[in-house]
């Protein structure tokens, strides 16, 4: 065998793996997601179909397109949230702290949660707004209130400030690295025009940050959007998720086909605003 | 004439480092002067103390009369072109221009007609719709020059403004910044580490050293009448001789170095010490041959190497003494490279006495 050959054997190995990988463990099962879909839920089992029965059921009861919409009312509000603390914040750490330590210390603060399991993070915010929580403890030690409230927890509300707590690392990281890229001395030269600070936040800063936006956007959304913990932990009655029907359906409700069917139109979503904002992202690209 | 910019004991630390040092300096309406110096002498921290970047330690800024140490970047009729431009990179070359007009009241077609004139006084006309990152080196720059120039400052501030191009292009754009300033009437105050763009351009330099000003004057000044050594080993190269005074009279002072005795124009130094060493340009000496009538002062020694460098000839001579003197000669035409002394050959140098700088004891 040539050295070639043995090269090429070699690259097969390096490149075939990864991709057998991927065939396997996530385009083969999008596939059955998808045959899924299609099959007809027949008691106590399912059988092989080709009908669209099941997006019909979805469209067609209320209650599908609901949770549909509120998971996306969710996902824009905690996306909207995240960007309203992360860009500030971002900010901040890379235009106004002179102090590079600092700096540092403060970034990876907010990354550093990354590294603690997700379930637990979750978990936290129970302990905060529950009944027995800080939050109740406080106001009843502060005399605000003084009976425990149970309004914070098993709500929007909770699950919003859940979910923004969660996945804030990911719109602060893309903005940060976005700020980090724009050249120092462009609020110089702005300042040299004669234009105020503001001026230039919103003429110059703001639109060369606009691609990290768009990916923390981006990040913050499709994570959100396909979450069920914490509906699962701090969500009340109307706090259910996309994610949690799904689960319920192949679960307690056994009706794959169905739950086959809001995974796939769930998809769908995702990669609708995932090829939305790549195109947002290319507009708003500047090659410095 | 009159000072445009005035400092006064301009001062800047940055907590123990010490960048510019006490600096006195008025800059004359119309001018073009630049701040020469080796990286870290505090040009820039100057420069940027006269844009308003920097807030000084101490001291007193003033802009044609007005008092504007502690005022922000927008409330002075200075515009600085930045060393690597600062194009805003979302803008197109005629936003980039007309965004410092805004604040002016400019706006529409008049800001249009305004960023078009001064395109074209660049050389740039047509290019109002281009984005910055479609332009070469030397049109960003340009550029940069074209939106400080729109906004008719007194003063246009110049960090380093040829440092990112190449050489040939900075040659010709040294030239071409010279006539726009002859043009325009604006007064130029330039930043460079680089002392042939000091001397081609400016009026007027002020060579730096540690944060403050080791001397003032026009390229010629500097260059035929370096105040220290300092200034003799930044401007052009120069061969340094300890020296000592054996006898002074007449106009000439009789001095010992490299162990010969030589004679010099006897001028005071200009540090007002007393002589303690010499300095000769290179191409202030020549190789004599022998049919030559001799110079005043001549200097024997061995030829170590030889160093074409195209347009002159540079030949490495050591002394009895053993230091190493540099001799330039222009080749003319007639003149070969094979004729002249190879290593290890004797030769003499000689040295008029108007051509033997003199300055006080090595620091
Ligand atoms: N922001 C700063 N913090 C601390 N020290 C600084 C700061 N800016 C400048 N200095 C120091 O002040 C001195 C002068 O700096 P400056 O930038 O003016 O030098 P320069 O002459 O422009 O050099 P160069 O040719 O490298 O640009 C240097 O010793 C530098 O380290
Ligand atoms: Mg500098």
């Amino acid at each position: 065998m040539t050295l070639r050959a043995l090269d090429r054997i070699g690259m097969g190995f390096f490149l075939g793996l990864p991709i057998l990988w991927i065939v396997l463990f996530m385009l083969v099962p999008y596939g059955v997601l998808l045959t899924y879909s299609f099959w007809i839920k027949s008691y106590p089992l399912f059988e092989p179909a080709f009908q669209f029965g099941n997006y019909l059921t979805l469209l067609n009861e209320p209650q599908y397109l609901s949770v549909i919409g509120r998971t996306l009312k969710i996902a824009v509000i905690v996306s909207v949230t995240a960007l309203v603390l992360a860009y500030p914040f971002a900010y901040f750490l890379v235009f106004r702290l002179k102090n590079v330590t600092i700096r540092k210390v403060l970034f990876f603060g907010v990354i550093a949660p990354l590294w603690v399991s997700y379930l637990l993070r979750a978990y936290l915010w129970k302990t905060i707004l529950g009944t027995q929580g800080v939050l109740n403890s406080t106001l009843m030690g502060l005399g605000i209130i003084s009976e425990p409230l149970d309004i914070f927890l098993y709500s929007q509300a909770a699950m919003v400030i859940t979910l923004t707590y969660i996945f804030i690392p990911f719109m602060v990281m893309p903005i940060y690295a976005a700020l980090e890229k724009i050249p120092r001395n462009l609020d110089e030269a702005s300042a040299d025009l004669g234009q105020s600070s503001w001026t230039t936040f919103w003429r110059v800063t703001v639109p060369l940050s606009l691609p990290g936006v768009v990916a923390g956007f981006t990040l913050t959304f499709c994570l959100c959007f396909g979450d069920f913990v914490a509906a699962f932990l701090v969500g009340g009655p109307d706090g259910l998720m996309v994610a949690n029907v799904i689960t319920s359906q192949f679960g307690a409700a056994l009706n794959w086909p169905l739950g086959s069917a809001l995974a796939v139109v769930m998809l769908v979503v995702v990669l609708a605003i995932i090829s939305l904002s790549d195109r947002f992202e290319q507009r708003t690209k500047v090659q410095f | 004439m009159a000072a445009i910019i005035e400092l006064d004991s301009i001062s800047k630390h940055y907590g123990p480092v010490v960048g510019v040092n006490h600096v006195d300096l008025a800059v004359e309406d119309g001018e073009f002067l630049t701040l020469l110096g080796p990286s870290g002498c505090g040009k820039s921290t100057l420069l940027r103390m006269v844009g308003g970047f920097e807030v000084p330690s101490a001291g007193t800024i003033r802009i044609a009369g007005v008092d504007v140490t502690a005022a922000p970047p927008q409330q002075r009729d200075v515009n600085m072109m930045f060393q690597d431009y600062a194009l805003f990179p979302h803008m197109t070359v005629g936003k980039n221009i007309t965004y410092g007009l805004e604040r002016k009241g400019i706006k529409g077609t008049a800001a249009r007609d305004k960023a078009e004139a001064a395109l074209e006084l660049v050389g740039l006309s047509g290019m109002f719709e281009r984005h910055t990152h479609q332009l070469s080196g030397g049109q960003r720059q340009r550029v940069a020059l074209a939106r400080a120039v729109v906004r008719e400052p007194k003063v246009i501030l110049l960090d380093e403004p040829l440092s990112a191009l190449d050489a040939k292009l900075r040659e010709q754009m040294q030239v071409e910044l010279k006539h726009m300033h002859e043009k325009l009437g604006i007064t130029f105050l330039m930043v460079t580490h680089d002392q042939t763009e000091a001397l081609v351009m400016s009026d007027r330099v002020v060579v730096m050293e540690a944060g403050e000003i080791a001397q003032d004057g026009t390229p010629e000044d500097l260059y035929e009448r370096p105040a220290t050594p300092y200034v003799a080993n930044f401007i052009g190269t120069t061969n340094f001789l300890s020296a000592r005074v054996v006898a002074r009279g007449a106009g000439l002072v009789t001095l010992e170095a490299g162990n010969q005795e030589l004679k010099a124009t006897d001028v005071a130094t200009s540090d007002g010490q007393a002589i303690g060493q010499i300095g000769i340009r290179p191409e202030k000496m020549q190789i004599l041959k022998d049919t030559e009538c001799r110079p005043v002062n001549v200097l024997p020694g061995t030829v170590v190497e030889t160093i074409y460098q195209g347009l002159a000839l540079r030949t490495v001579v050591r002394l009895s003494s053993g230091e190493e003197m540099l001799v330039d000669e222009i080749l003319r035409q007639g003149m070969l490279h094979s004729d002249h002394p190879r290593a290890g050959d004797p030769v003499v140098l000689g040295v008029e006495p108007h051509n033997i700088l003199l300055f006080g004891a090595e620091r």
